[in-house]
C-alpha cells in the first residue's frame, strides 16, 4: 500500500514530468512560462513531500524554507519573463 | 641567478626590448629606431662572443624553469646552439642595414622593425632552447612574428602568400605538437641531451618510435621546404627581399633544418635512428627534394622564384647530412647551416638591389646588368658560384663533407651521384644568369630605374651588406682552417656528438 | 580575516544598492566595487595559499541549518579571474556607457551579477547553489536585453526559458537527492552518497540542466544570438563569466560529489558531446560575418574543450596525471576567460568606431587602431592556444591527458579545433594588412583601449608563462577535495 508520503512525491513527479514535456513542446512563449511553474510546483511536492517523518512527527523544516525561497525565485522570473514578452509584442519604436 | 644562468635570458632580451620599443614610435622618427636596432644587434653580438668564449671552454649557461608539472622551460647553450645563435646575429646585424636602405621610405616601417627583431628573438630563442617544448614555443612564435613580415606590403598578393604561409606552417606546428606531446608521454622527457636521450627504451615501442620521427619530420619538414611540403616558400616571395633574405637564410627555413639536426642528434641519438632505419628515410627525402628542386628552379624566370627554389634544394643538404652516419657527413650537414645561410643571403641582398634600383625582377631582364652595378653583381657571383660548389668558396667544403661523409660511410653508390647531379643543375640554372650578367649587352633602358647611376651605383646601405656577405662566403671557404672559423666550430660539434 | 569570504559577495551588493540609489555615480561606484572584489580576492587567495580551504559561516548559524561559504584552490582561483575580469569590463563600460540612458540600468544589473556569481562560486550546499544560480541567471537575462531592441530582447527570451529549464533540471536532482539522502551540504552528501537510481538520476537532471546553461552542445543554441546582441560589456561578461559558472558547478559536482561513486558510460557521452562542441563551435565561428557571433561560437567550441577535459579526468584513476589534468583545465578556463573578455571589448570598440563588427569590412578600423588589433591578435593567440598563451599548455595538458588514456580521436579534435580557430582568427587578424594611412598616436581611443588590452596580456603572457604557482596551489587544495572540511 502506498504511503502517503509517496503519493505526493510521486504526484509531483507526474507533474514535473508532464509540465516540462509541455514546456519543451509548446512554441508560444507564456505557455512555456506557465509550464515551466507547473513543473516548479510539481518539484516542490516533492520537497514537501520529503519532509514528512510520519504521522505525529514534527515535519522536517528544512524542505519548507526551501520551497519558500523557491516560490519566490520563481515568482520573480516569471515576472521577469512576462516582461520581456511584454516588450516583445510592443510596437516596435525607434529606441 | 647568477650571470651564467642570465646569459641566454639576455641574448633573448636584446632583440626583444628594441622590438618592443620599436613599434611604439612613429613613422617618422627613424633616427631612433635605427639606432634601437644596432644597438640591439650590437648588444647582442656581445653577450654572443662571451657565451662563444664560455661554451668553447666548457662553461655552463643554462636558463630553466618549471612552467606546469613535468614542463620545464630551458634554455641551454651548447656549442650547436651557438653557432645558430651567431649566424642569425650576424647575418641580423647586415640584413637590419640592408632593410634600412631598402625600405626607405615605405610605410610602416615601425612594424616592419618591430616585427623583424621579434622574428631574431624566437629564432635566437629556439636555437638556444634545451628541449623540444621550449623549442616549440619559440618555433609557433616565429611563426606568428614572420607572418606580419610577409604580409608587409598589404597587396592582395601579400595577404594570399601570407596565409598560405601561415597554413603550411601552423598545420605542421600540430603535427610537431602532437609528435612532441606522444614522445614525451612515452618517454617522459624531451630533452636535447648529447647522444640522444632513448638509448635505453624498450624496443616494443619501437614501432610507435618511427611513427612519431614521422611526425615531427613532417612538423619540422614544412618550415625546412622539404618536399612535398614545401609549397608555401615559392608563395612568400612576395615579401620585401630583407624579408626573403631573412626567411631563407636565418630564421624560418634554418629553424626547421635545425629542429631536424636536433631531432636526429639530440633526440635521437644518431646511432639509434640508424638502427631503426629513419635515416635512410630522412635522406631519400632530402635527395629528393634536392634534385626537385634543382629542377624546378631551372624554369623559373622570376629571380626570386628561382632562388626560392634553389633554397628549397640547398636546404635538403642539412638533411641530407643529418641521415648520413658518421662525423665527417655529419660536419658538411651542419656546417652548410652556415654556409648556405650566408650564400644565400647575398644572392638575396643582390636580388633585391636589383629591383629596387632598376626594377628588375626577371632574367629576362638582367642582360649586361654587371656593367651597370658590378659590385651587386660580384657579390652576386660569389654566392652563385658558392652554391654550385666551386672552390674556394663555402659551398665547396660542404659538398666535399658530404661526399666523403657518404664513402666513409658506405652509401656512397647513391649519395654521390645526388650530389653531382644537383651541381650540375645548380651550375645550370646560375650559370646562365652570370653570362647574361656579365657577357650580354644590355637590351635598351631599365624597367624601372629608381636609384639613377650616381658615384654608386645604388645606396650604400643597400649595396655595402652584399659585399660584406660575399667576402663571408670567400673568407668562410678560404679560412676553413683557421681557429674558430664556422669548420672548426663544426668540427667540435662533431667531436662532442659521437664521442658519447 | 575569514571576512574576505563574505566581502567578496557584500562589495559588488553593496556597490549595486548604491548605484541605483545615486545613479550618477553609478560607474565610479562600479570601478570601486570591482577593485574592492579583486583586493578581497587576492586577500582570499593567500589565505587559502597559507591555511588551506576557508570556511565561512554566514549569521553563525551552523552547518545544516545555514548558510555556509566555502573557499577552496578551484574557488579562489575562478573568484580571482572573475573580479579582475570585473575590473576591467566595468572600467570599460564607464566610457562605453557614457552617453547612453542605458547606464542607469546597466550598473546596478551587472554588480548583482557579480555578487550572484561570487555567492555561487562560495556556495557549498545545493540549494544555495540553485538560488545564486537563478539570481545569476536572471541578471544575466536582464542584462542581455539591456539595450530593448527586437534581436536582444527575443535572444533574451530564449535564454530565459533554456536557463529555467535548465534550473528546474537541477533543482529536481536536488529534490530526489535531498529525499534519498536528508542532506543538502555538499561535503556531508559526498560521504552519504551510493549508486543507486536515486543518484544516478539525480546526477543525470543536473548535469542535464546544467548543460543547457553552459550552453553544451547541443543545447548551445540559445548562447550566440545572446551574446552577439548583447552590449559588448556585457558579452564579455557572459561569455567569459556567466557560462564558465555552469561549467564550475558541473566540475565541483563530478568531482566532488558524483564521480567518486558513479562514472562508467558518462564520460565517454560527456567527451564525445565535447567533441561535437569544438568541431561544430569552430566551424560555425568560420562562418560568421560578425565579430560578436564568431566570438560567441568560439565561446561554444571553448566549452567544448573544457568537457573534453572533464571527461578524461573522469576517467583517470587518481594520481599525479590526473592532478595535471585538473590544473591544465583550470589553465586553460582562465586562459580562456581573459581572452574572451579581451576580444569581445575590443570588438566593443570597433563597433563604436565603425558603427558595426561586419569581419568582411573591418579593414579600416583594424588598421587604424593598432592597440585594439594588438589585443585581439593576443586574445586570438589564447583562443587558438599557440604560445605564448595560458591555452597552449592547458591544450598540452589535453592532448597529453587524452594519450595517456589512449584516446587517439579526441586528441585528433583537439588539434583540429586548434587549427579550425586558427582559420577564423586569421581572418580577421588578416584584415590588419592593408593599405590605410598609419595612426600618428598608438593609442587611438585612449582609456577605452587599455582594460582590454591588459586582459589579453593576462591570458597570453601572464599565463603563458609565470602560471608556475597556480600548480602547486591547485594541487594542495582541489585535489584533497572537500576532506578538510
Amino acid at each position: 500500500m502506498l504511503s502517503v508520503q509517496m503519493i505526493y512525491g510521486l504526484a509531483g513527479v507526474l507533474l514535473f514530468t508532464f509540465a516540462l514535456r509541455v514546456a519543451l513542446s509548446q512554441v508560444a512563449f507564456l505557455r512555456r512560462v506557465l509550464a515551466i511553474n507547473v513543473a516548479g510546483a510539481g518539484l516542490f511536492l516533492v520537497f514537501i513531500s520529503a519532509a514528512y517523518k510520519g504521522a505525529g512527527q514534527p515535519a522536517d523544516p528544512v524542505p519548507h524554507a526551501l520551497v519558500l525561497t523557491g516560490i519566490v525565485v520563481a515568482f520573480s522570473a516569471t515576472a521577469l519573463a512576462i516582461a520581456l514578452a511584454r516588450r516583445l509584442h510592443r510596437p516596435s519604436d525607434d529606441d | 641567478m647568477s650571470f651564467d644562468n642570465l646569459l641566454p635570458v639576455f641574448i633573448v632580451m636584446s632583440s626583444l626590448v628594441p622590438g618592443v620599443m620599436i613599434f611604439f614610435l612613429r613613422e617618422g622618427s627613424h633616427r631612433i629606431r635605427t639606432l634601437l636596432n644596432l644597438l640591439g644587434a650590437f648588444l647582442k653580438l656581445l653577450l654572443v662572443g662571451i657565451m662563444i668564449w664560455g661554451v668553447f671552454h666548457e662553461r655552463v649557461y643554462e636558463t630553466q624553469f618549471l612552467i606546469a608539472p613535468g614542463l620545464e622551460f630551458r634554455l641551454h647553450a651548447d656549442a650547436l646552439s651557438v653557432l645558430f645563435v651567431t649566424l642569425s646575429t650576424v647575418l641580423w646585424m647586415v640584413t637590419t642595414i640592408y632593410a634600412i636602405g631598402y625600405l626607405e621610405n615605405s610605410p610602416h616601417r615601425s612594424r616592419f622593425f618591430g616585427f623583424f627583431s621579434l622574428c631574431v628573438t624566437a629564432t635566437v630563442g629556439l636555437a638556444l632552447a634545451g628541449n623540444l617544448f621550449t623549442f616549440l614555443i619559440f618555433y609557433e612564435v616565429l611563426t606568428l612574428v614572420t607572418y606580419p613580415l610577409v604580409a608587409h606590403r598589404g597587396t592582395p598578393e601579400a595577404i594570399r602568400g601570407a596565409r598560405i604561409y601561415l597554413t603550411y606552417t601552423l598545420v605542421g606546428g600540430a603535427v610537431l605538437l602532437f609528435g612532441i606531446i606522444w614522445l614525451k608521454s612515452l618517454v617522459g622527457t624531451v630533452a636535447f641531451v648529447q647522444g640522444g636521450i632513448l638509448g635505453a627504451v624498450d624496443p616494443a615501442l619501437y614501432p610507435q618510435l618511427k611513427i612519431i620521427f614521422l611526425l615531427l619530420m613532417i612538423g619540422l619538414g614544412v618550415k625546412a621546404a622539404i618536399v612535398p611540403l614545401h609549397g608555401w616558400l615559392p608563395k612568400a616571395m612576395v615579401a620585401p627581399a630583407p624579408v626573403s633574405a631573412l626567411l631563407h637564410a636565418v630564421a624560418v627555413v634554418k629553424a626547421g633544418a635545425f629542429g631536424i639536426i636536433r631531432v636526429v642528434y639530440d633526440v635521437y641519438g644518431v646511432e639509434f635512428a640508424h638502427e631503426l632505419g629513419l635515416l635512410i628515410a630522412l635522406g631519400i627525402a632530402a635527395s629528393i627534394t634536392i634534385i626537385y628542386g634543382s629542377l624546378r628552379a631551372l624554369s623559373q624566370d622570376n629571380l626570386k622564384k628561382r632562388l626560392a627554389y634553389s633554397t628549397i634544394s640547398q636546404v635538403s643538404y642539412i638533411a641530407l647530412g643529418a641521415s648520413i652516419l658518421g662525423p665527417v657527413a655529419t660536419i658538411g650537414g651542419v656546417v652548410h647551416l652556415v654556409h648556405q645561410g650566408i650564400m644565400k643571403i647575398t644572392l638575396f641582398f643582390a636580388a633585391g638591389n636589383y629591383a629596387e634600383t632598376l626594377g628588375v625582377h626577371k632574367i629576362s631582364e638582367m642582360d649586361g646588368i654587371g656593367k651597370r652595378m658590378p659590385g651587386t653583381t660580384l657579390a652576386f657571383t660569389m654566392g652563385a658560384l658558392g652554391m654550385i660548389g666551386v672552390p674556394p668558396v663555402a659551398g665547396f667544403i660542404t659538398k666535399w663533407y658530404l661526399g666523403v661523409g657518404a664513402l666513409n660511410a658506405g652509401v656512397g653508390q647513391w649519395i654521390l651521384p645526388v650530389l653531382l647531379l644537383s651541381s650540375l643543375l645548380n651550375a645550370a640554372y646560375f650559370l646562365p644568369i652570370l653570362y647574361r650578367a656579365w657577357f650580354k649587352e644590355s637590351q635598351g633602358a631599365w624597367p624601372d630605374e629608381r636609384i639613377p647611376a650616381g658615384g654608386l651605383e645604388t645606396h650604400g646601405a643597400l649595396l655595402w651588406p652584399p659585399i660584406i656577405t660575399a667576402i663571408m662566403a670567400l673568407a668562410v671557404g678560404l679560412l676553413a682552417a683557421a681557429p674558430y672559423s664556422p669548420l672548426e666550430w663544426v668540427q667540435l660539434i662533431a667531436y662532442r656528438e659521437y664521442g658519447q | 580575516m575569514i571576512d574576505a569570504l563574505i566581502w567578496v559577495i557584500l562589495i559588488p551588493l553593496l556597490g549595486g544598492l548604491v548605484a541605483v540609489l545615486f545613479p550618477r555615480i553609478a560607474g565610479i561606484t562600479g570601478i570601486l566595487s570591482t577593485a574592492g572584489m579583486v583586493f578581497a580576492c587576492l586577500v582570499l587567495i593567500k589565505l587559502v595559499a597559507d591555511s588551506g580551504p576557508q570556511v565561512y559561516l554566514v549569521g553563525g548559524w551552523s552547518a545544516g541549518l545555514g548558510i555556509s561559504l566555502y573557499a577552496d584552490g578551484l574557488s579562489s582561483l575562478f573568484l580571482l579571474m572573475t573580479a579582475m575580469i570585473a575590473l576591467a569590463v566595468s572600467i570599460y563600460a564607464s566610457s562605453y556607457f557614457r552617453q547612453s540612458h542605458l547606464r542607469l540600468h546597466y550598473w546596478p544589473l551587472w554588480l548583482l551579477l557579480l555578487s550572484a556569481l561570487s555567492a555561487l562560486l562560495l556556495a557549498s550546499d545545493l540549494f544555495n547553489i540553485y538560488v545564486t544560480l537563478e539570481l545569476l541567471g536572471i541578471s544575466a537575462v536582464a542584462l542581455t536585453a539591456l539595450d530593448g531592441k527586437r534581436p536582444a530582447v527575443e535572444a533574451a527570451v530564449r535564454y530565459l526559458v533554456l536557463g529555467l529549464l535548465g534550473s528546474l533540471g537541477f533543482l529536481a536532482g536536488v529534490a530526489l537527492l535531498y529525499a534519498a539522502y536528508g542532506s543538502l551540504d555538499l561535503a556531508t552528501l559526498a560521504t552519504r552518497i551510493q549508486p543507486g537510481a536515486a543518484s544516478w538520476a539525480a546526477a543525470a537532471l543536473m548535469t542535464a540542466g546544467l548543460m543547457i546553461k553552459t550552453a553544451l552542445f547541443p543545447m548551445h543554441f540559445w548562447l550566440p544570438p545572446a551574446h552577439a546582441n548583447a552590449p559588448a560589456p556585457v558579452s564579455a561578461a557572459l561569455s567569459a563569466l556567466v557560462v564558465k559558472a555552469a561549467f564550475y558547478l558541473v566540475l565541483r559536482l563530478w568531482l566532488d560529489l558524483f564521480g567518486v561513486s558513479l562514472s562508467g558510460g558518462v564520460s565517454t557521452l560527456i567527451g564525445l558531446l565535447g567533441a561535437a562542441a569544438v568541431l561544430w563551435g569552430s566551424w560555425c565561428a568560420l562562418q560568421a560575418e560578425r565579430l560578436k557571433v564568431l566570438a560567441a561560437y568560439s565561446t561554444v567550441a571553448q566549452i567544448g574543450y573544457l568537457f573534453i577535459f572533464l571527461a578524461l579526468i573522469l576517467e583517470m584513476p587518481v594520481g599525479i596525471p590526473r592532478d595535471e589534468a585538473i590544473a591544465g583545465l583550470m589553465l586553460m578556463a582562465l586562459s580562456h576567460g581573459f581572452a574572451k573578455s579581451a576580444f569581445f571589448l575590443s570588438t566593443g570598440i570597433i563597433q563604436q568606431r565603425q558603427g558595426h563588427d561586419r569581419i568582411k569590412e573591418l579593414a579600416g578600423a583594424v588598421q587604424g587602431m593598432p592597440v585594439t588589433t594588438f589585443t585581439l591578435a593576443l586574445a586570438g593567440i589564447a583562443l587558438i592556444g599557440l604560445p605564448i598563451s595560458g591555452a597552449f599548455l592547458g591544450k598540452w595538458q589535453l592532448i597529453d591527458g587524452a594519450l595517456y588514456l589512449h584516446d587517439w580521436l579526441l586528441a585528433l579534435v583537439v588539434l583540429a579545433g586548434s587549427l579550425l580557430a586558427s582559420a577564423y582568427i586569421f581572418r580577421v587578424l588578416g584584415q590588419a594588412f592593408g593599405n590605410s594611412p598609419y595612426p600618428t598616436k598608438v593609442l587611438s581611443i585612449g582609456m577605452q583601449e587599455i582594460p582590454a588590452m591588459v586582459l589579453a596580456l593576462i591570458a597570453t603572457l601572464v599565463l603563458g608563462l609565470a602560471s608556475g604557482p597556480i600548480w602547486p596551489f591547485l594541487e594542495v587544495t582541489v585535489m584533497s577535495g572537500r576532506a578538510g572540511m
